[in-house]
């Protein structure tokens, strides 16, 4: 598929100690990270932690403030007009043209992309078959659902079968089936050997990613598989508990020797423990305290425990 | 630089014109509308202008004098009123911009001297039309009293030559009937293309930048000489459309003579065309939004192209100062173009000054447009 290979063992994306900052604003702080052929790797991270400005570093459409980047074994800073020539990005906006067509906007960016005329067809017939458009090529783009406009960014991104996928946010606003849709079809694409960088707040999506990169405040916190992640980060077992008033009880329980955290997650308490520890009995603890509580159970962190721990974790190391 | 990329660049931008109902109307309303306010509404000449008479005499030779107003065309619907009083009523509430009193003893005066005197009264207000009227008021006059003196001549038996020695016969080159439509016509058509050419491109660079599809665009290897040839192609085609639309209708609607060279007026309006949309194209990519980049567009040009071409305000009366800054207004040098070609028929030799200039303008800004467009978000 890809018809640029990289030589030897160098990285698909190499980043070091990449910093952007805008006047006194910090943006993205040191990020350094190695990403292998064929990998798909999810910035995971709230909004403005500063995974679109990293992924627009990479594209060569910001200039790093200081720190280096080779995307296929080119410099970001210096070289991106080649850097250019071997990836695939869509930003977070939606960006093809809402008054062409959806055959026009792929004809348009096939001349960007200077796709050979010899494979012209056959790319611009996958694209259409990919994004599920058969039929409606010349519907106006304006007019499809945002499901359809994602898949249609993407295969205009990919026309020129780039090694390198930037995907900024791709699935924000497209409803699930469809999110799930594209996953399989970004799945299918690191089959074929190429390297996908995506952005997402969405951590479900996490679960889809061979490796996580956790971005908070501009700095990267904790790199790994999702597996990786659950089990090495936490440090300990956690807990879950349903309670009320969530706001007391969280002051309450944070004051136990034996808990390490303790965080709000939508309507209950989630607890982590020290490692073998026995454990308190947190319904009496609280009802003594006049609080409503039922028993605790232990169940397996999620990535988003992971983000939460290593937030705090990160906030008491850099106040 | 590849040429597919151009031609893409090219067929998409032409596509969102034919699509966007404000580019459009741009295109191709805009000329027509601005050619029709401007050939029609501006006009220098001087004509039906509202005239009294209050003939105090009633004479046959007085009622003749009041005939010639009438015939000339200067003058429109010539009222008589018949006192003092009246005439001042008559320019307070406009009924008249001018008055002309034969005095009562006029055909008297005349008989005996040979020479006979009224008097005109202008309303001041509009200084311009006063002027004019004033020349037109003394060339009827002065014309009467030479037909009227030959006349008292004759009838003394006096010889013709002893009276009018001399008959000045003044004849303006170029524009034989000093029709001022003549002179502004060819200038409008540069006062259309400097405003619509840089409107047009004013809108291209930042409707990308408002639409969010910039940032796709600039994601890809494409150069911005690329995008800036690929977007100034099509805007090239509808200016040039507009200009022969002006042009034509200039020489058949409006019948200004056209004695010039087609190829001259080709290569010079192709180079004009390349500035104007330059200039909105720099503009587009400085300001990235479609209103402000328009709004500037509109007033550097309009302004500018209006006030300091010559189009209508001769430069050689400005002052110093204003006749500096005159050399920076390109399209001073197209209207003093298009006015040799159409009327003067001038070729392209005799054109060096001003075509030297609109290349060099025309390298300037192409240079300016092409460095000014970066791929860089920052």
């Amino acid at each position: 598929m890809s018809s640029i290979a990289f030589e030897g063992d160098v990285p698909a994306v190499q980043v070091v100690d990449l910093t952007k900052r805008f006047g006194a604003f910090t943006a993205v702080d040191r990020v350094s990270l190695s990403i292998g052929k064929g990998e798909i790797v999810g910035f995971i991270g709230p909004n403005g932690a500063g995974k679109s400005t990293t992924i627009r570093m990479l594209c060569g459409l910001l200039h790093p403030s200081s720190g280096r980047a080779w995307v296929g074994g080119f410099d970001v800073g210096r070289e991106p007009e080649k850097v250019r020539a071997h990836i695939g990005y869509m930003s977070q906006k939606f960006s093809l043209y809402d008054d062409l067509t959806v055959w026009e906007n792929l004809r348009f960016f096939a001349g960007m992309y200077h796709v050979r005329r010899q494979d012209l067809s056959d790319r611009l017939a996958a694209a259409v078959a990919m994004a599920g458009l058969r039929g409606r090529e010349n519907s106006l783009v304006g007019t499809l659902a945002a499901g359809w406009k994602q898949r249609l960014a993407l295969g205009c991104a990919i026309l020129h079968r780039p090694p390198v996928l930037f995907l900024d946010e791709p699935t924000s606003g497209v409803e699930p089936e469809a999110r799930r849709r594209f996953w399989d079809f970004i799945h299918e694409l690191a089959g074929q050997g190429v390297t996908v960088l995506v952005s997402t707040h969405y951590m479900d999506e996490a679960e889809y990613c061979n490796r996580i990169a956790l971005i908070n405040a501009g700095r990267l916190i904790a790199i790994g598989s999702p597996g990786e992640l659950r089990q090495q980060r936490l440090g300990g077992e956690l807990f879950e508990l349903a309670c009320q008033p969530l706001g007391a009880a969280l002051a309450a329980i944070r004051a136990i020797p034996e808990v390490v955290d303790a965080a709000i997650f939508g309507d209950r308490l989630h607890i982590l423990l020290r490692e073998g520890q026995a454990v308190p009995d947190f319904a009496l603890l609280l009802q003594a305290e006049g609080i409503q509580a039922m028993p605790a159970h232990r169940i397996a962190a999620s990535l988003e425990d992971v983000f939460v721990q290593l937030v705090s974790h990160e906030q008491g190391a850099h106040p | 630089m590849k040429m597919r990329r151009v031609v893409a660049i090219a067929y998409k931008e032409a596509l969102q014109i034919w699509r966007d109902p404000r580019s459009l109307a741009i295109a191709l309303f805009l000329p027509f509308m601005q050619m029709a306010l401007l050939g029609y509404g501006v006009s220098l000449d001087v004509r039906h202008v509202p005239l009294c008479v209050f003939d105090q005499e009633r004479s046959q030779l007085s009622r003749e004098l009041v005939n010639r107003f009438t015939a000339s065309g200067w003058f429109d619907t010539v009222h008589l009123v018949d006192s003092d009083n009246a005439v001042r009523k008559a320019i307070d509430s406009n009924v008249c911009r001018a008055v002309v009193i034969i005095p009562v003893d006029f055909s008297r005066v005349l008989n005996v001297t040979g020479q006979a005197s009224v008097q005109a009264i202008f309303d001041g207000t509009d200084a311009n039309t006063t002027n004019i009227a004033t020349g037109y008021v003394n060339g009827i006059v002065a014309q009467a009293s030479a037909d009227f003196k030959r006349r008292w001549a004759a009838a003394r038996g006096l010889g013709q030559t002893k009276v009018d020695q001399v008959d000045l016969r003044s004849r303006a080159w170029f524009n034989e009937g000093l029709d001022s439509r003549n002179f502004i016509i060819p200038g409008v058509v540069a006062i259309i293309m400097a405003s619509v050419g840089a409107q047009l491109t004013s809108l291209t660079i930042s409707r990308e930048w408002e639409r969010g599809t910039m940032e796709q665009l600039i994601s890809t290897p494409v150069t911005a000489m690329e995008v800036m040839l690929g977007k100034l192609v099509p805007y090239f085609a509808i200016a040039l459309a507009d200009a022969i639309f002006c042009l034509l209708v200039a020489v058949y609607w409006f019948e200004v003579p056209f004695r010039g060279s087609l190829a001259t007026l080709a290569v010079t309006t192709a180079l004009f065309a390349v500035v104007v949309l330059g200039i909105g194209y720099l503009l587009s990519v400085r300001i990235r939004s479609q209103l402000g980049a328009s709004q500037v567009a509109l007033i550097l040009t309009l302004l500018p192209t209006t006030m300091l071409s010559g189009y209508t305000f001769p430069i050689d009366q400005m002052p110093a100062a204003v006749q500096a800054v005159t050399f920076l207004v390109y399209a001073r040098y197209y209207v003093s173009i298009l006015r040799d070609v159409f009327l003067k028929g001038s070729p392209i030799e005799d054109l060096a000054a001003p075509v030297l200039a609109l290349v060099i303008f025309t390298a300037a800004i192409g240079y300016l447009a092409a460095t000014a467009f970066r791929k860089r978000l920052d």
